[in-house]
């Protein structure tokens, strides 16, 4: 069948046939149609031609600003100087950091254990819990800030951190599980077999045997919740009020420069600049793994 | 492989399928009992809070009114607007995202010089705030300094002179357009994790039948890509119709782009209105979750597909 089929190729490629005369794109072309790099270079322009201007309007003040200047003529750090005078920005960062984290590793930990026996376990009901999970993080979010807004004022957690981590919670960790899940599918069922053979409880075969070997799988669910949880800002913006409490999201959008003669478009821009930077370092370091992420699961077959 | 086959392969360990249920069990149970407490209590009390009306004057005084804050959020004009916004956005910006996510995936892959850069050029925006992409696209139509405005401006084209965010509509086109910008890399991720496991003899024998590139891909890729595209489409949707952050920051709801989320939290937080925002947020959530249903209806065999896959 192969052979015949090569034979076909072999023939077509050979022959002047008229189709022949335009460049298939196929895999394994290695120089792409004129149109398409047109495409090719329309994408990069779109993803990053935003991300110029967001800079060039970041390094304007004054009269520049409101010039639209393609270029800044006069380039200037005044912006980010406004933002690191602004100890709110300070405090914003430290308080999304500390949710990020908090909130990663406690959902980690829970979503490990369950994600394990839903993924390897014998177990009953098992797709009626992953669609009940999976469903919770298509929840909205105004769902669980509104009752959660009148709850915190009563017991006073209203505007503190633990208040905003509780919360969050509710989405960290189906997402957590739901990403966890399919990468313990992908650990061969083997390895659990010969513990037990050696002698090992189940739990001990997690721990020992497949904890283990989930490392990479852990690390790629630990950055997509901490990119989520470091996103949100439904909850964030309902549940706190002051800066002591309010994460990096609320704080940009309620940024106002603190100076009376400037606009605050350029302060906002290079405060978002500022914000962006360790992101982007993430993503460049962590591509591989966020894709994989990101398509965990999803999409098999 | 069938999960009778793998059960047929599996060694024989007696006993140890008691010991794995029980262990199941506990390893589940914290999850569940603290999503339980995250997600269903709250939901519970909202429920309960939408079914009072509380004194703005008074804190912790109340009266139980039924259903009155529902029939007054569903007899007045604003939650319909904002349900229509919503729905508007959600239906702009998915289809959009769908294409130009294809469009993207088709591109990456390819195998060319320069693939890696675009791979990471295209993922940028996916990693950063949404209230940042809202500020970015903010300063791209502001009316003087924005790049769109001035370009439009500079080549005597109309929309130039424009207030982007202050008319309705044209708010809305800034808010679809900073969701895509954000999203469609996410779309394109998912789309080509479906390409790349598409044959390439499926391809082959295409081109000996005399397919051409276009018909190739109407015929076969699309199809092929049928599961991933829908599963791109239910998690955008979900997504898109909780839309709150862009909003929020581009208009504050003004001019048109008011979100169901929006209108909730504005009862909520800005007018103080326990009970009103609670049905509201009631009413937001039934919606999602019946956009959701309905999903699973229609897409069901596809989500079958993909699950039993899983298993």
């Amino acid at each position: 069948m192969s052979t015949v089929l090569e034979e076909r190729r072999a023939a077509v490629q050979a022959g002047p046939g008229p189709r022949r005369t335009g460049k298939p794109l196929r895999r394994g072309e290695s120089r792409l149609h004129p149109v398409t790099w047109i495409f090719v270079l329309a994408v990069m322009a779109f993803s990053l031609v935003p991300f110029y201007w967001l800079i060039n309007t970041s390094l304007k003040a004054g009269e520049s600003l409101g010039a639209g200047e393609l270029f800044p003529s006069q380039p200037t750090l005044d912006n980010y100087f406004v933002v690191f005078r602004n100890p709110d920005f300070f405090l914003a960062l430290r308080n999304s950091v500390i949710i990020a984290v908090v909130t990663t590793a406690v959902a980690l930990v829970f979503a490990s254990f369950a994600a394990y026996a839903l993924a390897r376990l014998k177990m009953k009901r098992k797709a009626l819990l992953l669609t009940l999970i999976l469903s919770v993080t298509t929840f909205p979010a105004i769902a669980i800030a509104a009752p959660m807004f009148s709850i915190w004022r009563e017991i006073g957690l209203y505007d503190t951190l633990i208040g905003l981590i509780i919360p969050k919670l509710t989405f960290a960790l189906p997402l957590a599980i739901y990403t966890l899940t399919s990468f313990f599918r992908e650990i061969p069922k083997e390895l659990e077999e010969s513990a037990y053979i050696d002698g090992a409880s189940p739990f001990l075969a997690f721990r020992k045997v497949i904890l283990p070997l989930a490392v990479p799988g852990l690390a790629t669910t630990a950055i997509l919740v901490f990119i989520s949880v470091w996103n949100e800002f439904l909850l964030a913006v309902t549940l706190t009020t002051s800066p002591e409490s309010r994460p990096v999201p609320v704080a940009i959008a309620f940024f106002n420069g603190t100076s009376e003669y400037d606009q605050p478009i350029g302060a906002i821009s290079a405060a978002s600049v500022l914000i962006t930077i360790p992101l982007v370092i993430l993503v460049l370091v962590c591509q591989k793994r966020i894709v994989a992420g990101m398509t965990a699961g999803a999409v098999k077959g | 492989m069938t999960s009778a086959q793998k059960l047929a392969e599996r060694p024989r360990t007696f006993g140890y399928d008691r010991a794995e249920r029980r262990l199941a069990v506990r390893m589940v149970a914290p999850s569940l009992i603290l999503m339980f407490l995250v997600a269903a209590v709250p939901i519970g009390y909202a429920v309960w809070l939408s079914l009072h009306q509380f004194s703005v004057r008074q804190a912790g005084l109340s009266r139980f009114v039924g259903l009155d804050n529902y029939l007054d959020a569903l007899s007045s004009g604003a939650w319909w607007s904002a349900f229509g916004q919503t729905f508007t956005f959600a239906a702009a910006s998915v289809s959009l995202e769908l294409v130009l996510g294809t469009a993207m995936a088709l591109l990456l892959n390819m195998t060319f010089r320069g693939r890696g850069l675009l791979r990471t050029l295209v993922l940028l925006p996916y990693a950063i705030l949404t209230v940042v992409s809202a500020i970015t696209w903010q300063t791209m139509f502001e009316p003087t300094l924005g790049l769109v405005t001035t370009v439009l401006r500079g080549l005597g084209l109309p929309g130039g002179d424009i207030v982007w965010l202050g008319e309705s509509g044209y708010a809305m086109a800034v808010i679809v357009l900073a969701d895509v910008w954000k999203t469609a890399p996410f779309v394109a991720l998912l789309v080509l994790a479906g390409l790349q496991v598409i044959p390439d003899e499926v391809y082959e024998a295409a081109e000996l039948d005399g397919s051409t590139k276009w018909t190739t891909f109407i015929n076969i890729t699309l199809p092929l890509l049928k599961p991933a595209i829908v599963l791109a489409a239910i998690f955008r949707t979900m997504d898109a119709l909780r839309v709150f952050d862009l909003p929020f920051v581009l208009t504050r709801g003004a001019n048109g782009t008011e979100s169901m989320s929006m209108l909730a939290y504005t009862e909520l937080r800005e007018n103080r209105l326990v009970g009103e925002g609670s049905a509201l947020s009631i009413l937001t959530f039934l919606t999602v979750m019946a956009v959701s249903v309905i999903y699973i209806r229609f897409a069901g065999g596809n989500i079958r597909a993909a699950a039993q896959e899983k298993q």
